[in-house]
């Protein structure tokens, strides 16, 4: 391809509206062809330019070959969630090639690698060729590396036409190889060469350009399976069994690279930590509620299928009382079809966790700060409620990069709730039952394997006990039990996090949501608002629901229920809850497997509020 | 913790009498097999001395799985799910590796529901007594055939076992087992032995123990019955622990016993009987087992023994207290951490 071939064939010249830091950037690749690297490393330049950013990983469940889409989000006005527009697009994969060409947005820009000879049937978008098999041929890649470079082209041509700035890229390679000068400079060569390329033969003929901005001072970026691996560290963690399953296992990886980092014991230099890899999820659950019962603030992390097969050992920990601390990192599933999708799906399933009479605690962090924070908070919960805490992130939050404040070093001391030791069970004479409420709170007191006074041992089972722990069969001590049970969810509602409200004056309608759909409900806010339609939102962060969520839906006329899946989960909950004014809450659910749009939530609550009138 | 309120019996080197290790009544049928193991268990800790307070006592679901309500009263213990103790069993033993770990499990549980976790407990070789008491049938829910039946067995209501059985010691050895044994609850003076020297290994132990079920597989032609297996019991050699304060004071001739030495330097004597037998090669184990099988043997005594192993724990760097004692500042990392965090977040 000549030079003259390669400069934009848009004829289409004159003035452009220019659109500064308010896009989104799609690339189509092949997965396994190393553009996380690249696509990251945008991602992180724009970061550090200043500019609000997210990151949105679209992949198959393959190792190998199919297409992989990553969007990222510049949004000067901070907005996070994903959008139906793309206005850049990148197309590197022939296999993807006449979707991504489709897919730009009127007025956009399309960028392709130029060895991919197909039709190109637009003529309201900028084009761009891209030679990148010339570049990297140029470049002094290894041939064993220069497809994962090749990617690199991309960048830098991206670079050069919307302005980002070159030295925050070699900061965010820095960063992405760990400071390893071979890899970085080898890369950062090839994004060098291909933004003086674009400079030497590409006009830019496109709207959109980036300028820095100071709206990412003092945040972080981080994903929310790495930010729940460390809220874990910082929570004393001291056991995980875990079996991998997509989007739960990078939770574990990043526990493995920090723990030996954070949690070596500072007297011994030993670790105060225990990670076992478990021959399925049915192991890793009953490994942690071993863990649990015996004294250690133990955890696993699965996914909806996981979750499935852990259900009996959730139901044995309810009924046992064991504190453990389950992270479900949500999907689409079960077996194969959209595992590495996002999804809410779980939340009904969790809720009754177990068979018979279960209601579970959960915990819904809505951003990537609180997962770190509902991470080390769900063993004190744990701990104190002795029961398995269930905490409810997804994919979109575990695995994409997103941009956050940074994580705050918890607030309150180690929990570790009832306990009782050998001085204590001294103090009692050893006259203590572990089933009794003392208390009055529903929550009883236990004792812990090790310890050593002649009265602290007691046999743990299911339902069939008295207040001794002893088997009994009998009905009443039955009901008894399970009354106790319902009170200590109960006492659970004093110390679940509450809700997040935001409200607006006089606002007309309310919005309840929770979890990673929150940014794209803020920013419905913003354009309802904007359309006269004023809201209040409640982000819910637990179940059992708190007198906060009942007094948002007794004061709202209405309340928008917004959720990721099919039924509305939260909405069926809310409304066996709030029965007698169940006809005050609206479902607004939605799954495809994307995560959800302000689009979305904007037009289904205008829909909404049209057809009441 | 002295015994001094209670005058019953000898008091061991503990200060406790054989009713300290006792447990509730039992509920199982009159002559059920695993009473007697349940005995044996008392009697074992009892003579070894250890304190029921220094015990965790685990088991699944089954009537195997009920006995441990039935010995060592003062030990905490887990009723877990069906076939679930090996999970269950390793989570707990991380709260404090210094305790000793005895589980009872059933063949049902083990070689049915639980194969999986049997098969992942041992190649993990945590330390823990995992006694299967073998009946062949499943007692709770009245008489159904186990895994561990042998093809042809017929039973009331059930028709003939068509299927093939599990051999538990074998699945033991080739799953890669560090300590196998066989016994017959018939049989208590072996079983009692096997246990102190399965106590003292530093490793996965499994005791295979036919158990005969009285109510439903103790006709005499039935393999895990009481008369089959005393008419075709061959013990391999006979088995005395000897503990590590004591001195081996018999004396034997040369090449008539082969002497173990255990990690808490305890031994286990095994005086040879009809033939050679050295437990500690695994491929002459599997040799046994096979020709066990093909004859028709109830071969008891310790099959298969390595001490050489790490256990489970020594290949996790912990600290000698127990993790479930560890003080809150020793778990949370310090608060300056925090911002060299955020600031590895990019």
């Amino acid at each position: 391809m000549s030079a003259v071939q390669t400069k934009a064939v848009l004829d289409t010249q004159g003035d452009f509206e220019t659109i500064v830091n308010d896009f989104s950037i799609t690339v189509g690749t092949e997965n396994g062809s190393g553009s996380q690297t690249s696509n990251l490393t945008l991602l992180r330049a724009l970061f550090k330019m200043g500019i609000p950013v997210s990151g949105k990983n679209l992949f198959p469940s393959n190792i190998q070959g199919l297409p992989t889409w990553y969007t990222i989000r510049v949004s000067k006005d901070g907005f996070l969630a994903r959008r139906e527009d793309h206005e850049i697009v990148i197309a590197m994969n022939p296999g993807s090639f006449a979707q991504d060409l489709a897919d730009v947005k009127p007025g956009g820009v399309f960028l392709y690698a130029d060895h991919i000879n197909l039709a190109i049937n637009r003529d309201d978008i900028t084009i761009y060729p891209m030679p990148v098999q010339q570049l990297v041929k140029e470049s002094d890649a290894p041939s064993s590396l220069r497809n994962y470079v090749a990617n690199m082209v991309y960048v830098g041509i991206l670079a050069q036409l919307l302005g980002i700035d070159l030295e925050r890229i070699k900061q965010a390679l820095e960063f992405h190889f760990k400071g390893k000068q071979k890899p970085i400079d080898l890369n950062f060569g090839l994004v060098k060469s291909a933004a003086h390329w674009a400079a030497e033969n590409l006009d830019k003929n496109d709207s959109y350009q980036v300028e820095p901005m100071e709206a990412t001072d003092g945040l972080i970026m981080s994903d929310g399976n790495t930010a729940a691996a460390l809220g874990s560290i910082y929570g004393g963690m001291n056991f995980i069994a875990w079996y991998p399953i997509t989007p739960a296992t990078s939770l574990v990886e990043e526990l493995e690279e920090y723990l030996p980092q954070l949690r070596k014991d500072s007297e011994t230099g030993k670790k105060t930590y225990a990670v076992v890899q478990a021959e399925d999820e049915l192991a890793a659950i009953g490994m942690a509620v071993g863990a649990g019962w015996a004294g250690l603030r133990a955890m696993t992390s699965t996914s909806g299928p996981g979750l499935s097969l852990m259900t009996e050992f959730a139901g044995l920990a309810y009924y046992s009382e064991v504190p453990l601390v389950v992270w479900d990192i949500q999907r689409v599933g079960p077996s194969t079809g959209l595992p590495t999708r996002t999804s809410q799906g779980d939340l009904a399933m969790v809720y009754y966790l177990g068979h018979g009479d279960t209601q579970n605690v959960i915990l819904l962090p809505g951003s990537i700060s609180e997962c770190f924070e509902f991470g080390w908070k769900a063993f004190d919960l744990a701990e104190r409620l002795q029961w398995p805490i269930f905490v409810l992130s997804d994919l979109d939050f575990g695995m994409n990069q997103w941009m956050s404040e940074p994580f705050t070093y918890p607030d309150q001391p180690i929990d570790r709730g009832k306990v009782l030791w050998e001085e204590d069970l001294e103090r009692l004479s050893g006259k203590w039952a572990r089933y009794k409420d003392t208390d009055g709170d529903g929550i009883t007191y236990r004792t812990i394997p090790g310890n050593k006074h002649p009265k602290s041992a007691w046999f743990a089972r299911g339902t069939g006990h008295d207040e001794y722990a002893v088997y009994t069969e009998d009905g009443d001590e039955y009901e008894r039990n399970m009354a106790r049970l319902k009170k200590k969810f109960e006492t659970a509602k004093q110390l679940v996090p509450k809700p997040v409200i935001e409200t607006m004056k006089d606002a007309d309608i309310g919005i309840i949501a929770y979890g990673s759909t929150l940014p794209a409900v803020k920013e419905a806010r913003h354009y309802l608002a904007q359309n006269g339609l004023k809201t209040d939102l409640l982000q819910l962060r637990a179940v059992p629901f708190t007198d906060e969520v009942t007094e948002f839906i007794y004061n709202h006329e209405r309340s928008y229920v917004v959720e990721m899946n099919r039924d509305g989960q939260l909405h069926q909950l809310l409304s066996l809850e709030y029965a007698p004014v169940c006809a005050k809450l609206t479902s607004v659910a939605h799954l495809d497997g994307l995560s959800m749009t302000a689009q979305f939530v904007e037009d289904r609550i205008n829909q909404g509020e049209a057809e009441r009138k | 913790m002295t015994n001094s309120t209670r005058s019953i019996g000898k008091l061991n080197l503990v200060g406790l009498s054989k009713s300290d290790y006792k447990g509730r009544p039992t509920t199982l049928c009159q002559g059920c097999g695993h009473n007697s193991i349940s005995s044996q268990i008392i009697a074992a800790c009892y003579e070894l001395d250890i304190r029921p307070e220094t015990i965790v006592k685990f088991s699944g679901i089954g009537c195997s799985s009920k006995s441990p309500a039935y010995f060592l009263g003062r030990s905490f213990g887990f009723n877990s799910l069906h076939g679930r103790m090996p999970s269950l069993a390793t989570g707990a033993m991380f709260g404090d590796h210094t305790l000793l770990a005895i589980g009872t499990s059933g063949d049902g549980d083990s070689a049915s529901i639980g194969m999986g976790q049997f098969k992942h407990v041992l190649r993990r070789n945590l330390p823990f007594v995992y006694i299967v008491e073998n009946n062949g049938v499943y007692g709770l829910t009245k008489g159904q055939f186990s895994a561990t039946a042998e093809s042809g067995l017929s039973l009331k209501g059930h028709g003939t076992n068509q299927y093939m059985p599990v051999d538990i010691a074998w699945e033991a050895v080739v799953g890669n087992a560090t300590f196998v044994g066989r016994s017959f609850a018939g049989d208590p003076k072996q079983v009692k032995e096997l246990l102190k020297a399965a106590i003292s290994h530093k490793g996965i132990a499994v005791l295979d123990i036919i158990s005969p079920c009285v109510t439903f597989n103790n006709t005499d032609d039935s393999m895990h019955s009481y008369a089959w297996g005393r008419e075709h019991e061959v013990a391999l050699h006979e088995l005395s622990y000897v503990p590590p304060r004591d001195d081996i004071l018999v004396e034997y001739e040369e090449g008539e016993v082969i002497d173990v030495t255990m990690h808490d330097g305890s031994s286990v004597v095994l005086k040879k009987l009809e033939r050679d037998y050295d437990p500690t090669n695994r491929g002459r184990a599997i040799q046994l087992l096979e020709e066990a099988n093909r004859n028709n043997w109830l071969i008891t005594g310790l099959i298969y023994i390595d001490t050489n192993q790490p256990s489970l724990f020594d290949l996790y760097d912990l600290p000698e207290t127990p993790l479930n004692r560890l003080e809150s500042e020793r778990m949370r990392p310090a608060p300056e951490t925090m911002d060299q965090v955020n600031a590895m977040m990019f």
